[in-house]
Parts: structure tokens; sequence; C-alpha cells
């Protein structure tokens, strides 16, 4: 555990001392809810075509499949032209691509920056490494099965899977949402209790709150 | 000034293990453990090797040693030499050199990690590098297994196929006569 996360005693500028419990004082008990779908299916279903038409991007590269988004974002495939784009922060992105293989240390930032994203949010795990190890499956420090420690809605195969097949997974995963079956936040706060102890499991040094929001 | 010329320089100064030479310009000398730091500062301010290539180590699982690979480079002269010292596997234990370059802390930091081996001194030496959260034998020792440490901790998709490449390739060209 951090030092700064441990239970500690403070003094206030006016000088009180105060007993602080960072994880507890700091952050939000509260767990993730799951999200009722609009009250008519109408709305719904228009809800969902707009969602399918912006998918923005955490600009998170988790491995070496991040060199496949480069071509993406530039005119050669230019993804822009889909709806798709690139974004730096989880709060205002809706698409986590997990690219490439997942160490046991990248998937704790992983974890905090999927749960800081708002929902309905998507993830999409890009390369054999994130469906069952690909080359890693041997290795002391990669996870083999995103979807033990996330929900995961399109894998896309290859190892490194070219932009074409990126495009065609994000066509992919547009046709999912807006089928309304794209229910991976939904999944995530039903099964929190199972996707938590798989990721406590790998990660031995848990020092941040069980739900980053 | 050529590798013998250097290792016979060297050998009138301190007591030397063997001498390999790999090219005109890449040399490695064994020597014992407690001659180490006085030669490579002898190294560093006499003879012109002014930097730190790095510093790695290769576990001897069946000989019980690690050898410590300090690789130094002449810049003026463009040559490389390499000091090798053999540890007991034991009790893995080195003289830090991190006052001669400040930049061995971290290559030590990451040995102590990967092997295990113990530099007393050298600053920040137990803080975790790397991994995060690792409780296993320091997982680049011969004697961890990897394999079997990845079987236990992350669970598998059923499905996976796996060849021999060298059979797969045969059937692939020759088909059944491959067999025969």
């Amino acid at each position: 555990m951090k030092e700064e996360l441990l239970k500690r005693v403070v003094k206030t500028p006016d000088g009180q001392e105060i007993e602080v419990e960072p994880l507890l004082d700091y952050y939000c008990q509260e767990g993730p809810t799951v999200q009722p779908p609009a009250y008519t299916a109408i709305i719904e279903k228009l809800f969902n075509w707009a969602r399918s038409e912006s998918l923005w991007i955490l600009g998170f590269g988790t491995g070496c499949g991040a060199i496949e988004m480069r071509p993406l974002m530039t005119p050669r495939f230019d993804a822009y032209r889909y709806g798709i784009q690139w974004r730096p922060t989880p709060r205002q992105s809706n698409l986590f691509v997990i690219s490439g293989y997942l160490s046991v240390k990248t998937l704790k930032r992983v974890i905090r920056s999927y749960e800081q994203m708002q929902g309905p949010k998507y993830v999409v795990g890009l390369g054999s490494c994130t469906i069952n190890g690909g080359m890693y499956w041997d290795s002391y420090n990669t996870i083999k099965r995103l979807d033990d420690y996330l929900p995961v809605d399109v894998y896309i195969a290859g190892c490194m899977p070219r932009p074409e097949a990126l495009l065609a997974g994000f066509e992919e995963l547009k046709k999912i949402i807006r089928a309304g079956k794209a229910e991976g936040a939904n999944k995530y706060a039903e099964n929190f209790e199972w996707y938590k102890a798989n990721q406590k499991s790998v990660i031995h040094d848990w020092d941040m709150p069980d739900y980053n929001w | 000034m050529g590798m013998q010329a250097l290792y016979d320089t060297l050998k009138q100064r301190f007591p030397l293990g063997e001498l390999t030479v790999q090219r005109d310009n890449l040399a490695f000398i064994t020597v014992e453990a407690v001659r180490l730091y006085p030669l490579l500062r002898y190294l560093r301010d006499h003879e012109g090797f002014s930097h730190l290539v790095l510093l790695t180590a290769v576990d001897w699982l069946e000989d019980k040693q690690f050898q410590l690979t300090y690789l130094l480079h002449n810049r003026p002269n463009c040559q490389d030499v390499g000091i090798r010292v053999m540890i007991p596997r034991d009790k893995p234990e080195m003289e830090s050199i991190h006052d001669l370059w400040a930049a061995a802390a971290t290559y030590q930091r990451e040995l102590h990690e990967m092997f295990g081996i113990d530099f007393p001194g050298s600053p920040r030496l137990t803080e975790e590098f790397i991994l995060e959260g690792w409780h296993d034998t320091p997982p680049y020792r011969r004697d961890f297994d990897t394999l079997e440490y990845a079987r236990e901790t992350y669970r598998d998709r059923p499905g996976r196929e796996t060849r021999d490449p060298a059979a797969h390739m045969k059937q692939q060209l020759y088909g059944d006569k491959g067999n025969v």
C-alpha cells in the first residue's frame, strides 16, 4: 500500500488534529449501477443510433497494437469519417480499445480508466493477446483472457490486425450497439463482485478503491 | 591499444582470470568479486572506459552461480570491455558500483528484482522496479517456472491448439509422405 493511502493523523491549518483514512474519506464507496433503457423502445433506438455514430476512443495504448491507431487516425484510413475519434481522457470517451497484450501492471491502470469512463461504454479487444494470451501464453506477467477482467463487446483477431480489420471491427460494434446488445457497462455492474474477484486475484498490490469513478 | 595489450597492462596491477577476445574491439575478462571495484575504477579513470554500457546477469543454474557482466565502453578508441564476475547462487551478493556510475543503481535495482541479487548500499534498491506486488521467486531465475506460474494464475481459453512447428511444416509441405 502506498504511504499516502494509509490511515494517518493530519493537522488542519487551524491546529486541529484529525484522523484521515484516504481510501474511505477521499473516494466514494458507491459501486456501479445498472442503467435501465429509455422508457420507450423508439427513444432507446434513437439513443443507440446516436451512440453507434459517435465512438470516442480513449487514447490509451496498452501494448504493441497501439501502433495500428496511427494509420487509423491519419488520412490513409481516416477513421474520423465513421464518427470515430480519439480523446485524451476517460471522461470524454466511451470506447476502450485494449490494444494488444496486457501486463498485470497495465491492467491496473486499465481498470481505473475503464471505471472512470461514463456509461454506456464499450470495450474492444485487439489482437490475439487479448483473446487467449497470444504469443504471451506462457508469460508470468501478462493476462490471457481479457473478458475475465472487463466486459468485452468485440474481439478483433490478428497479430497485429491491420487497420482495415479494426475498421471492420468498429462497424461490427456499431451493429451490436444499434441492436441494443452492447450492454458491457451493465454487465460489469451486475457481475461487479465476480469481476473484482478476478481482478484482485492477479493484481496483488491493490491500492485503490474498489470502484474508481 | 589492442585487447591483448590492455589485458597485459591490467595484469600488472590486478590478478585477472581468463581473457576472451570476441573482436578487435570487444573482449571479456573474468575477475574475482573482490577485485571488481578497483578494476572498474582503474578502467574508468586511467584507461578511458568512461561509459557503463550495461550491467546484466546470467543464471548458471547447473553451476550454482550467477554471472554478472559489466560492459564498459571507451569512446575515443571505440572499444568495449566486459568484466565478468561469478558469484555464488545461494548467497547472491555483490558490491555496489553506484558511486562509480550513478546509472548503475538502476541496473542494480533491476537485478535485485528480477534475479534477487543483493547490492548492499545501492540507493532505492528494494523499491519496485517493473513488477508490482511480486511475491514469488524472482522471475528471471531459471528455477522459476513461468509456464507453471501462468497456468496457475491466468485462466486459459479453451480451444487453443499448439503444434510442434517442425512436424506441422512437414505435414504442410509433404502431406502424409512426410511421415515415411
